[in-house]
């Protein structure tokens, strides 16, 4: 009844990376609150800082156009955030010691997540630009400059999955790795996301003008609305890469850690 | 001389400076369902572990299927199959959504995950639940998808670290049945668990583990012999035992003991011919330890 059935090989590393992005992709489409919240947020905060905080702040322009790249990169990284619980969820429950057990490259559970979430936030990205141009946002990109946009936000979300995965692999719970994730969401706040810079106090701006949120959202803000660039692309670029490096071995370290307890 | 599934010797894990195995032996010949109990804490849940790779041990040598845990984890792992002591299953997915994942991921073709998997959901009785979350099953039901997805591909050694645990009385049965069978198709099954009956049931060898050693080891029988004979218990009316005499179990023995009793008991007094059970062999091994033996 219970005959056998025996594989040629192990299952190649592609397989079992697409086996686990169709994994984390079914995981997304099925919590459909936190899908909802991923996209519905930003989308009120939006709304909020257009109609309601927009008519206090003088950004020397239109607000919405001042504020929309901010409100991208927020929604970034509130969405990336729930990466940090799906991988603390499956290193707690007893799947992960199956996937060990098995003769694969156990990594790839997390490669599942980020890529999953790589997905989700793009998407949602796409609907926030959507309302944003509903309710006035006037971008004067080049088509080519909208290509480099969408790469450095893609750039971002992924950097930001990978570190809010490095939260998961080494959060006790779930709940610790929501609490975590919901500690690096203020950075967006204390940057040039929604006010310039040179409205703060000095020792703050001190902080606003080096953390790496803003040279991101400077960036996405002169690719897409013709502000000055300067080097804040570059600065993006590194950050986001130094950060993605740091993230990944680190959640490679705390993998093997956590789930060897070797 | 018959080749062996598992093969321990002189291992040593501890946890810190808790140490949780010292020195254990152990082998389980191929194609036998070996059953290691042991009160909680023992170390058996540690034990399965370095078994299927999951932790590394501290010292001793430890061979599965003739591999090194240790040097050899990727050939281990092609050879065994774990099902642990909390149903590792997705339970955002599907039955059938499990068990294909889990034949992609072993090697299978699309194709052949497919075919697998409704075979699997008809031998598992979920046909009904495929396509249902798992989320929304029963304790019996996720069970079963957890034994079935360890044997989406054909894998000798097969791990169950106390399998029946939390079920009910029918659930339990079932899931006997088909780990009988497992064991008839000629794979080797080391279980684990606390249920003496369980291990009686199932069970060619028992190896009893007590404080990261094994204190134990036979057949159901033979453990039973370890501890001694037959009693004679005297009762109450109140169904107390009163007194105890060891016996032979033979017609002549019995009915000596019982003449040279009969005087000196009060009225009302019956009798009660009791063999020892798998419970006086662990209670025996495990409270007051090896001395006994």
């Amino acid at each position: 009844m219970i005959a056998s059935t025996k594989p040629a090989k192990p299952a190649s590393m592609l397989t079992t990376n697409l086996v686990f992005i169709g994994r984390s992709l079914r995981h997304s489409l099925r919590n459909t609150e936190a899908l909802m919240m991923a996209i519905m947020l930003p989308v009120m905060l939006m709304l909020l800082f257009t109609y309601v905080f927009g008519g206090a702040i003088d950004s020397g322009g239109d607000y919405v156009n001042y504020v929309v790249p901010g409100i991208i990169l927020l929604c970034a990284g509130f969405g990336s955030s729930s990466t940090a619980v799906d991988v603390s969820n499956d290193m707690t429950n007893g799947i992960i010691d199956r996937f060990r057990t098995m003769p694969i490259k156990s990594l790839s559970v997390v490669t599942g997540h980020v890529a999953a979430s790589l997905a989700r936030n793009l998407f949602a990205t796409a609907v926030v630009i959507g309302v944003a141009l509903l309710v006035g946002f006037r971008p004067n990109a080049s088509f080519i400059e909208w290509v480099l946009a969408i790469g450095v936000i893609t750039l971002f979300i992924l950097t930001f999955t990978w570190l809010f995965a490095a939260i998961g692999l080494v959060a006790g719970s779930p709940a610790a790795a929501s609490g975590y994730g919901f500690a690096l969401l203020f950075l967006p706040y204390l940057s040039s996301a929604f006010v310039p810079t040179d409205t703060m106090p000095s020792w703050l701006q001190g902080v606003a003008n080096h953390q790496p949120i803003t040279p991101v959202i400077e960036t996405i803000r002169g690719l897409l609305t013709g502000t000055p660039l300067d080097n804040s692309a570059w600065w993006a670029v590194g950050w986001c890469l130094f950060i993605l490096t740091l993230a990944f071995v680190w959640s490679i370290f705390s993998f093997r850690k956590k789930a060897g307890r070797r | 001389m018959k080749s062996m599934a598992i093969e321990v010797s002189g291992l040593r894990k501890s946890f810190g400076k808790q140490s949780v195995l010292s020195g254990l032996e152990l082998s389980v010949p191929a194609g036998s369902v070996f059953a290691l109990l042991g009160p909680n804490g023992a170390g058996k849940t540690t034990l399965i572990h370095i078994l299927s790779t999951l932790i590394a041990p501290d010292g001793g040598k430890v061979l599965v299927g003739g591999y090194n845990v240790q040097t050899e984890q990727e050939l281990v792992k092609q050879h065994i199959s774990l099902t642990g002591q909390f149903a590792a299953v997705d339970e955002v997915l599907s039955a059938e959504e499990n068990l294909r994942m889990i034949g992609r991921l072993s090697g299978l073709s699309s194709s052949q995950s497919r075919t697998r998997t409704e075979e699997l959901l008809k031998a598992f009785d979920l046909v009904d639940a495929a396509k249902k979350r798992v989320k929304t099953y029963s304790g019996g039901m996720r069970r079963r998808l957890d034994l079935a997805i360890s044997l989406v591909v054909d894998r000798p050694v097969i791990f169950l670290d106390e399998p029946t645990t939390g079920l009910d009385t029918v659930s339990r049965r079932a899931l006997w049945d088909i780990i009988s069978e497992l064991a008839s198709q000629g794979r080797t099954i080391f279980l684990t668990t606390q249920y003496l009956e369980e291990a009686d049931q199932l069970a060619d060898q028992i190896a009893v583990i007590n404080g990261g050693r094994i204190v134990a080891t036979g057949s159901a029988e033979q453990l039973k012999a370890r501890v001694g004979g037959e009693v004679i218990e005297l009762l109450n009316g109140h169904d107390e035992v009163i007194h105890t005499v060891p016996t032979t179990g033979s017609i002549q023995d019995i009915s000596r003991t019982l003449n040279e009793l009969v005087h000196s008991v009060p009225p009302g007094t019956r009798v009660n011919i009791r063999r020892p059970s798998l419970d006086d062999v662990f209670v025996a091994l495990t409270t007051n330890g090896k001395e006994v033996l």
